[in-house]
């Protein structure tokens, strides 16, 4: 209880401090148990490495003892949430910009001021990927997308089109070379995040945007006209049609089956590219191809970011070493030693570039993209709207299923 | 599957327990037990392993300042001394560890549970309302338009453990310095400022700079500073930078809302739903944990959205647990026949055989039947040369939970009917088989009767964990498939897996929804076991 009056009374001071009404703000509290301070950093368990070889000058530069927590990626956020509301949380974490919502939803994450020279060192799809109702909310360190991972021995020219992409693929099935025409992976309960860029080549959208270029939750655009004509294309592809879509292809078996050599294509990001070299692929990197009369194939970008938690016990380190510490090129390079994608950092990036073509590939795919929706409604989407999505390639009515997964994402929203 | 049972909720009194109570309870307090060396030793270390969490259990209370729970540590603590170290109530020696377990890891999180299902608790409503307020406030915090960003020292006059904290600022664009406190900003005599190579001050008249590890020791105080200007005040980016801000919303505890400083809007604390809404409907973020009393019971019953799905999930419910256990115990009784014949050579041999699906961890076994199931990929398909869109039909992917859940619960099923097998007579199927009784009949009549005896509590138990048994559905099936029209709730879910997706999947995650679905789950658990327990003392008397 004590606790919590004390950081009202602190909130209220600082807002009468800031707002300049009071010339008496209540006294800051003191701590007397932050001597000594600590960081605590949650992070997954590859990046944990690369920030323990940095323990030493951190430390000596921050003046703190750095404590690095090691969490399986998959529970961090919600693991997170939960540490935070108890007040056993870290001050820093690393996840996904695309958290940011639901994060801020529960109060667990503060914004991080960014100088001007700090914001141009990041590429505009990196802020705009962090940014949350006009507030910058953590420092993104790298970038992912999905672009198209080919094999040049079984194809070696990179389509220009979805159509060409299929009749290569259905050459090469013809001729016994590959089993699968493509592989993307949907599974059994769909994947909006692998099929978003053949879903915006076909014109359709998730959510509309307001005058000011932020998202529009209130327009919701899974059942529009666009959106279904979207579908009607991607049925086309899935088991009723051409069949180079398919509900067996899942997340478990897409980068498998490719490595396999049983497809000549793979709708995959960064993460695949090691599996693809161990196996001795010889490969390229395009960008997702659009559909023949399409619009641009676009790839949700994701931001890997450092969070400053709100209810760390050592924010104003926190802060220092997020806003101001993170910049490095040296860690950033460091970072993406430990796991190969694109450093966020443009000075980074360009550093490890000429050594690792395929960043440069991704790069490019990148620039097609957009950032993934970071508001709390999109939380909403992937449950309904991967279900019509797998229906719809299964064969069912494109119609029908946009007009219930609709219904069922707006019902969530309100 | 039923493995897990049999560590579960296997131990409600046996069939008849409530007529073998007077093994217990005697006059067991008047036997004075005599005293040993080792005996006392013991029983001084538990004591003082007692005390010792006591103590430790002690000071988060203390510091928490939750009186009631520091009570009842305390009336358990001397609770605990007084029955150890006097020589009487020595039943309640032995009652006293397993009902201290039963209150802290069964009825409280029971309890918890329900309560939590009175509330809203989930995503965004998670803290209270002051937690909310700092948050709002918080999160506004701009930086003011076209003002300057400044490099940063940290100062003190006097200790700098414990002297007044002042910033020490510089604009790099004009060289201009300042000492900022909580009184406001007062420009620094320039000629008297060391500036370091990256633009922050050094040293200047009156103050210490703090080193990194002295700044990071007042991290609070250095987060909570604001130095006050025209605009705004001057706030600390970590701690060596600095900006000048300004707070666009502000609580104003008068009207308990929320209050745009340059708009005028505001929103009002909405105590029903815990949140801060504005007239026009518009709702901030975070909002706060308030009680909604039976909303989200009856919630489950009349939104037609919820309990559409409920009551179709509730009858896959009671069918997948019936299926289960029935079609397990089917083939394991069957297994288990067929090894008691004497005449089978390798019985050991098949014995371990058929155990090997329980020996194996279920949730690779699931994983690897998932696979199996797939359409091109699957071994199943592949084998029969199939094409069957397993996973994808409602009645096939039904059919296939049932068949690997099966698969998973027949070793047990044939482990126990083996083990009840041994502890019926041979004499009495004989004696039947003289009477004329044919092998099938034998067993239906004689055998089986005296099986169903022993095995009723352990098939309700292997019930009431199959109709949880959430594993199976999520690894397997993942709940699907879904039917386009309810996205929400799959044609394989069971209620707890439904419930897992309400509480931690789709918009974010509603514990206070999710705890009393849960809350109905018990309750149908608690209600169907307890009349098949009932059904089965009532057997008991009829074969008696």
């Amino acid at each position: 209880m004590r606790t919590r009056h004390a950081a009202v009374a602190t909130g209220v001071a600082l807002v009468l401090a800031v707002t300049a009404c009071s010339s008496d703000p209540a006294d800051p509290t003191t701590d007397a148990d932050t001597t000594g301070g600590e960081l605590v950093i949650w992070v997954d368990p590859n990046r944990a490495g690369v920030l323990a070889q940095f323990q030493d000058q951190i430390e000596a530069d921050l003046g703190v003892s750095l404590v690095i927590e090691e969490h399986p990626p998959d529970d961090l956020q919600s693991t997170f949430v939960t540490a935070s509301q108890q007040g056993a949380g870290p001050d820093v974490t690393v996840g996904a910009h695309d958290w940011i919502g639901n994060l801020v939803r529960n109060g667990t994450v503060d914004p991080v001021q960014l100088s001007d020279p700090a914001l141009a060192e990041f590429p505009e799809v990196a802020i705009e990927a962090v940014t949350f109702e006009g507030q910058t909310y953590g420092v993104p360190y790298a970038l992912e997308n999905l672009a198209l991972i080919r094999n040049t021995e079984l194809a070696p020219d990179a389509p220009a089109t979805i159509e060409e992409l299929v009749e290569t693929g259905q050459q090469l099935q013809d001729s016994g070379d590959a089993s699968e025409i493509m592989c993307l992976q949907v599974g059994d309960q769909g994947d909006t995040y692998h099929i978003y860029p053949l879903f915006t080549s076909g014109g359709g959208y998730l959510f509309g945007t307001t005058a000011d270029g932020t998202w529009d939750p209130s327009d919701l655009g899974v059942d529009s006209d666009a959106s279904k004509a979207a579908f009607e294309q991607i049925r086309e592809l899935g088991e009723a049609g051409v069949g180079a879509l398919k509900r067996s292809i899942s997340g478990d078996n897409a980068i498998p089956t490719f490595t396999d050599g049983d497809c000549a294509f793979l709708v995959s990001g960064p993460w695949a590219v090691n599996d693809v070299k161990e196996a001795g692929i010889e490969y390229d990197i395009t960008p997702v191809p659009p559909f023949e009369a399409g619009d641009t194939a676009e790839p949700f970008v994701g931001a890997q970011t450092f969070f400053v938690a709100s209810r760390g016990e050592n924010k104003a380190v926190a802060q220092e070493f997020v806003a101001n510490y993170l910049t490095s090129t040296e860690l950033a390079v460091a970072l993406y030693e430990a796991e190969p994608r694109p450093p966020a950092l443009t000075s980074a990036l360009e550093q490890v570039q000429s050594a690792d073509p395929d960043l440069a590939k991704f790069i490019e795919a990148a620039e097609y993209g957009s950032p993934m929706p970071s508001i709390p409604e999109m939380a909403a989407i992937w449950g309904p709207f991967g279900t019509a999505q797998a229906a719809i390639i299964g064969g069912a009515d494109v119609d029908e299923a946009l007009d219930a997964a609709a219904q069922a994402i707006a019902e969530q929203i309100d | 599957m039923a493995r897990e049972s049999l560590a579960g909720p296997v131990t409600p009194a046996p069939p008849g327990g409530g007529r073998r109570r007077r093994r217990g309870g005697g006059d067991l307090s008047r036997v004075e037990a005599p005293v040993t060396a080792t005996g006392l030793a013991a029983k001084a270390l538990l004591l003082g392993v007692v005390a010792a969490l006591a103590i430790w259990a002690a000071f988060p209370l203390i510091e928490a300042r939750s009186w009631i729970g520091l009570s009842i540590l305390a009336v358990t603590t001397v609770g605990i001394f007084y029955l150890y170290l006097s020589r009487r109530h020595i039943p309640a020696k032995y009652l006293l560890p397993g009902t201290l377990f039963l209150i802290a890891f069964q009825l409280f999180p029971v309890l918890y549970t329900a309560s939590t299902a009175f509330t809203n608790f989930g995503d965004g409503h998670r803290g209270s309302q002051d937690e909310a307020i700092v948050s709002i406030q918080t999160a506004s915090v701009r930086q003011v338009p076209g003002s300057a960003e400044y490099a940063l020292s940290i100062a003190t006059t006097g200790d700098p453990a414990s002297g007044q904290l002042s910033f020490l600022v510089r604009d790099p664009a004009t060289g201009e310095v300042f000492a900022g406190d909580q009184d406001g900003l007062s420009p620094l005599p320039a000629d008297q400022v060391s500036v370091g190579l990256d633009g922050r001050i050094t040293e200047a008249p009156g103050y210490t700079v703090l080193n990194a590890g002295q700044a990071s020791a007042r991290s609070h105080e250095i987060t909570n500073l604001a130095v006050p200007t025209d605009q705004g005040a001057i706030l600390a980016s970590g701690l060596s930078r600095a900006y000048e801000g300004r707070a666009q919303r502000a609580y104003e505890a008068a009207c308990d809302c929320v209050v745009d400083t340059d708009t005028g809007q505001r929103w009002y604390a909405d105590q029903e739903r815990g949140s801060f809404v504005s007239e026009d409907g518009d709702r901030l973020v975070p909002g706060w944990r308030v009680n909604v009393g039976f909303d989200n019971f009856t919630r489950v019953l009349t939104d037609p959205r919820v309990s559409g799905p409920f009551l179709e999930t509730l009858v896959w419910n009671f069918a997948f647990a019936f299926g289960s256990v029935a079609f397990s115990f089917a083939l394991g009784v069957f297994f288990a026949l067929a090894l008691q014949h004497e005449r089978l050579r390798g019985r050991a041999l098949y014995r371990v055989l058929l155990v090997l699906p329980y020996a194996m961890p279920a949730f690779a076994m699931l994983l690897v039947w998932r696979d199996m199931f797939n359409t091109d990929f699957g071994l199943i398909n592949r084998l029969f040369g199939w094409s069957v869109d397993w996973m994808g039909g409602e009645w096939t992917a039904r059919g296939s939970l049932l068949l690997v859940n099966t698969w998973l619960g027949y070793p047990y099923m044939f482990l126990i009917t083996t083990g009840a097998l041994q502890s019926i007579p041979k004499e009495l199927t004989e004696a039947a088989r003289i009477d004329g009784a044919g092998p099938w009949h034998a067993f239906r009549r004689v055998t089986l009767p005296l099986l169903m005896v022993a095995l009723t509590p352990l098939l309700i138990a292997s019930f009431a964990f199959n109709f949880n048994n959430f594993n199976a559905v999520y690894l397997v099936s993942g709940g699907g498939p879904f039917p386009p029209d309810s996205p929400l709730a799959g044609a394989t879910d069971l209620l707890i897996t439904y419930t897992y997706r309400l509480a931690f999947g789709g918009a974010g995650a509603q514990y206070g929804f999710a705890a009393a679905i849960s809350v109905y789950i018990f309750l149908i658990v608690a209600v169907v076991s307890a009349i098949a327990f009932r059904r089965t003392r009532a057997q008991e008397e009829v074969w008696r």
